[in-house]
């Protein structure tokens, strides 16, 4: 479904690894790997569509990706360092607006049985001024639940969690490749997935 | 077709809440357009003639200039917290966003300084028909400032000291609602018809809300990279 030919990343005009190629299919789990400034980032950001790749193609479902793609624009989601949240709102507020603005719907329901798990029950009518960096990353992760999109490109998606929320991340991962769903996950840590689909590890910088 | 409708409402209530709920800020760039108008009258003499000549250029300018200190805000918050990434990568049209959030911005800051218009013109004597003249060409000119600043503030969105650099880029564009504002409260003064310089100002608007769009989002694809 994503395929990359021949990707090559570039950031200020310096090339940070080129001839990368990767075909991703339902249940298939990239993990990007490699030390700080190999360009994990870079990479995710041009699968996202929000860089140009140096050198290479990217398709999904067999069609060359073009930046604003509706289709895919509906289909992928991106979490990056940035949780993309305004502190002025509340954590409904918050994502809601996420949600409406990636054209899929909104159910107060889901989002109550979302947050419980998260440990942010409660907390759906809270400023998300008044959350910490962990909840407010808790927040953005619960888009991956709510917006049913089939490839998770994940940067760092661990950071800033405590224990418990590691392991949910894990959970919920395995749940999406389970029921056929893609991801590609820049990570540090190890995972801790325990699905049996395969799994790439895409070494960078070596 | 619905879910972009839905999407763009979506972003106008995002933005009009969240900008309602730092209201100091919306607040700012009005003091600084009354402030500014009430310091002519004492640095030039009080006089009824000198002021009503000097009037309508000094409202002009001094719109500008507080149109330009609320835009620096239009894209940067959404550049720091990562909304814009998200905006970016949406599956609605970027261009419809990006008419949304400047006609928001404009209701925000735009629109309050044309309802204050009326009210700060009495300083300047100028006669209750050319008061009425000036608040409809600033009613016509500040959506169209709002488009080219955002054009601008786009293209810096990226840089940390953006807002000199705004300066210089939207004022130039500026000119031409300048001139014809003025002109057209100058008539409104002399009693003559300002309807010509109005649709000027209206065609002005048309071009930019047509073109500017499609600027701002290839800006902003650029501001993200």
């Amino acid at each position: 479904m994503l395929e990359l030919r021949d990707i090559a990343v570039a950031r200020s005009e310096r090339v940070l690894f080129d001839g990368l190629s990767l075909g991703l299919g339902p249940g298939d789990l990239a993990t990007v790997v490699g030390p700080n400034g190999a360009g994990k980032t870079s990479l995710l950001r041009v699968v996202a569509g929000l860089s140009r790749a140096h050198a290479g193609s990217l398709q999904w479902r067999g069609r060359p990706l073009e930046p604003g793609d509706p289709v895919y624009g509906r289909e992928r989601l991106y979490l990056g360092h940035q949780p993309g949240l305004k502190a002025d709102l509340s954590v409904s507020e918050n994502l809601r607006f996420l949600l409406e603005l990636q054209g899929a719907g909104f159910d107060p329901e889901a989002l109550e049985t979302c947050l419980a798990p998260l440990g942010l029950g409660g907390l759906a009518h809270r400023p998300v001024r008044a959350l910490s960096a962990g909840q407010r990353r808790r927040v953005a992760l619960a888009r991956m639940r709510l917006c049913g999109s089939l490839l998770w490109l994940l940067d760092e998606p661990l950071t800033n969690l405590d224990v418990d929320g590691q392991a949910l991340v894990a959970r919920w991962l395995d749940e999406h490749l389970a029921g056929g769903g893609l991801a590609m996950v820049a990570s540090h840590a190890p995972l801790g997935t325990r699905h049996p689909g395969r799994r790439l590890e895409v070494a960078l910088g070596r | 077709m619905s879910g972009m409708l839905a999407a763009a409402l979506a972003l106008a209530r995002r933005d009009l809440r969240a900008a309602l709920r730092r209201w100091g800020e919306l607040a700012l760039p009005l003091c600084f357009f009354v402030i500014v108008l009430t310091l002519f009258p004492l640095g030039l003499a009080p006089e009824r003639d000198t002021l009503a000549a000097v009037g309508p250029g000094v409202l002009w300018v001094a719109a500008l200039l507080a149109s330009l200190l609320a835009l620096e805000s239009l894209f940067r918050s959404d550049m720091d917290d990562g909304s814009m990434e998200q905006l970016v990568l949406s599956p609605q049209p970027l261009a419809l966003m990006a008419l949304v959030k400047a006609l928001t911005h404009w209701l925000m800051s735009g629109l309050p300084l044309v309802l204050l218009t009326p009210l700060v013109a009495q300083a300047f004597y100028l006669p209750g028909n050319a008061i009425w003249v000036l608040a409809l060409a600033l009613f016509l000119a500040t959506p169209t400032l709002s488009l080219i600043g955002a054009v601008a503030a786009a293209l810096t969105a990226s840089l940390r000291r953006g807002a000199g650099v705004l300066g210089i880029l939207v004022l130039p564009l500026a000119v031409p609602l300048l001139v014809f504002g003025a002109r057209a409260t100058d008539l409104a003064i002399q009693g003559q018809s300002a309807a010509g310089p109005l649709y000027l100002l209206a065609a002005l608007f048309a071009l930019a809300v047509t073109l500017a769009p499609l600027a701002i989002a290839a800006a902003l694809r650029i501001s993200v990279d």
